[in-house]
């Protein structure tokens, strides 16, 4: 018997569970096919939640969804070797409901995402890899599942698989990601009772710290690190660009575990138990490796068509938001009987313009560019940094004018004046 | 010396028995081709290992589904890589 939907969703991440919940909510006809045993068992993320996305989409989210802490302090280190410079962000405006972001465990918040994606009434199948598209020509018809009478057919596919995508590859709508376009981030999980997490970060009940770092951590790869504190468990890890893993020798674990025994950071996991070991790609190219995103038959949302801001670490925000815009599309469409060809699918893309989404991706367009070939960035000026700091905060006598003068000079002979000048001009390039 | 397989101890599987759902397409280029070996180094759960003859042997039981071996084997595209069966592999319990 062949089975047609208005829509296929293909993946239960926060891109396609956005995109399948407003769908059915629309009353439209909806299966959403999960390769993983439960939604979110494939999903790794730091986590942070933003909640302007999620509740454009689920306004009253914060009743029930499964929340760790909401962020009241924001840390940003650059590392050295055994120190770090950093600057500190906290404000009691935090503290005022609405909360602006939150810490998640990914596994758990999925869960509850498609709990309310089913309760719309979308149909979801879990343990189920979609292995290939069904195409008509050059339009996508439906998908074909790795199970008996695997083929189902709908109007429109939406491509919520994550920052693999194979099924746009085996359609021939993709090429295969470039190394220098995505990051591989490792991270663990580690446990401590409620009452050290708030201790150690001098937070109160159901508040959290994010620290992001960069510098020695990634042994002069372009990457960042970043911790964040959960209920009674902190997440750390470590992303770098697969162009610069594939260039030297050490291993993700390796960096991870060097990470670890920072002496500023391994006081903050003491006596934590760890309890999970993840890695994951990032899709970090940006507007200029954004792909093909859709076609006749089909939308790409989420991680699959790039949407991440690196420079912000911001991804499932993007995703949930491609995810709303896709459907929006969809619906608007089915509304004026037009058929889901490319040309009308363009909708999406103009939809996308004209949010954050792409707005950002094309603001930061060439920082991936300029970071790759200024590894200067993630070594020397963290090193320098650090230096100066070290130099100017301790006291030994010599007068702060000679130590102003010392650390001049060690600019100078680590970048020279037209570095020094050259690295300003082309940071105010990458955030202009 | 960071043992990878302590760290995947903590990790729930459901292992597909004698159906890995990434394999070498030709193991000659790894042995006689490939300069780098850079799977045996990128690889988050080392499932990717050199004999002392230039050998890869891969195990994908640890495997996190991350893509990364697919991915940098760029010069040589020798690494077929799907997806497991449905409700096999990693099963992330935190994410």
């Amino acid at each position: 018997m062949e089975e047609k939907f208005d829509a296929i969703v293909v993946g239960a991440g926060p891109s396609g569970n956005a995109a399948a919940y407003l769908l059915a909510k629309a009353g439209l006809k909806v299966l959403q096919i999960e390769r993983g045993e439960y939604p979110g068992s494939k999903n790794v993320q730091g986590a942070i939640l933003y909640s302007d996305a999620l509740e454009r989409i689920i306004p009253d989210f914060r009743e029930d969804a499964p929340l760790e802490r909401h962020i009241v302090e924001q840390q940003m280190w650059v590392l050295d070797d055994e120190s770090y410079v950093g600057s500190t962000y906290r404000s009691a405006e935090f503290n005022k409901e609405p909360y602006n972001r939150y810490t998640i465990i990914r596994a758990q918040f999925d869960k509850w995402f498609s709990k309310k994606v089913q309760e719309a009434g979308a149909l979801l199948i879990c343990e189920t890899t979609v292995s290939n598209l069904i195409m008509d020509g050059d339009r996508v018809i439906g998908v074909q599942a790795d199970r008996e009478g695997g083929a189902v057919y709908a109007d429109i596919v939406i491509l919520a698989d994550g920052v693999n995508s194979l099924l746009a590859k085996k359609a021939g709508f993709h090429a295969e990601l470039d190394p220098k376009d995505v990051a591989l981030a490792v991270k663990e999980i580690h446990f401590l009772p409620q009452n050290v997490v708030e201790e150690r970060f001098n937070i109160g009940e159901d508040e959290g710290v994010v620290i992001e770092m960069v510098g020695k951590i990634t042994q002069g790869m372009m990457g960042t690190g970043f911790l964040y504190t959960n209920k009674e468990s902190i997440t750390l890890g470590v992303g770098c660009m697969l162009s610069d893993f594939k260039m030297q020798k050490t291993t993700p674990y390796a960096l991870l575990e060097q990470m670890k025994e920072h002496p500023a950071i391994r006081p903050l996991i003491a006596g934590g138990e760890m309890k999970e070991y993840t890695a994951h790609l990032i899709p970090e190219g940006g507007y200029k490796a954004i792909p093909k995103i859709y076609g006749d038959g089909w939308l790409m949302v989420g991680d699959a068509a790039m949407f991440v801001n690196a420079v912000h670490r911001e991804g499932s925000n993007l995703a949930m938001t491609s995810g709303r815009l896709a459907a929006e599309t969809v619906i608007a469409l089915k509304e004026q009987g037009k058929s889901m060809t490319e040309a009308n699918l363009a909708l999406y893309r103009e939809k996308l313009d004209d949010s954050f989404v792409m707005k950002d991706l094309k603001k930061y367009k060439e920082m991936p560019g300029i970071l790759h070939k200024n590894p200067q960035f993630f070594t020397t000026y963290p090193e320098l940094l650090n230096r100066a700091a070290h130099s100017m905060l301790t006291v030994d006598g010599v007068d702060k004018k000679s130590k102003e003068r010392e650390i001049r000079r060690n600019f100078m002979a680590k970048r020279s004046l037209f570095g020094l000048m050259g690295d300003a001009f082309k940071m105010w390039r990458a955030f202009e | 010396m960071i043992k990878v397989e302590n760290k995947l101890f903590q990790n729930r599987y459901k292992v597909d028995a004698g159906h890995p759902h990434i394999s070498i397409r030709n193991p000659d280029l790894c042995q006689n081709e490939c300069k780098s070996l850079q799977c045996t180094v990128c690889c988050p759960a080392g499932c990717y290992t050199e004999e002392g003859n230039g050998k890869v042997v891969l195990i994908t039981d640890g495997c996190l589904e991350c893509g990364t071996c697919r991915i940098i084997c760029s010069e040589f595209r020798n690494v077929e890589w799907e997806y497991p069966r449905g409700g096999y592999g990693i099963l992330f319990k935190f994410g």
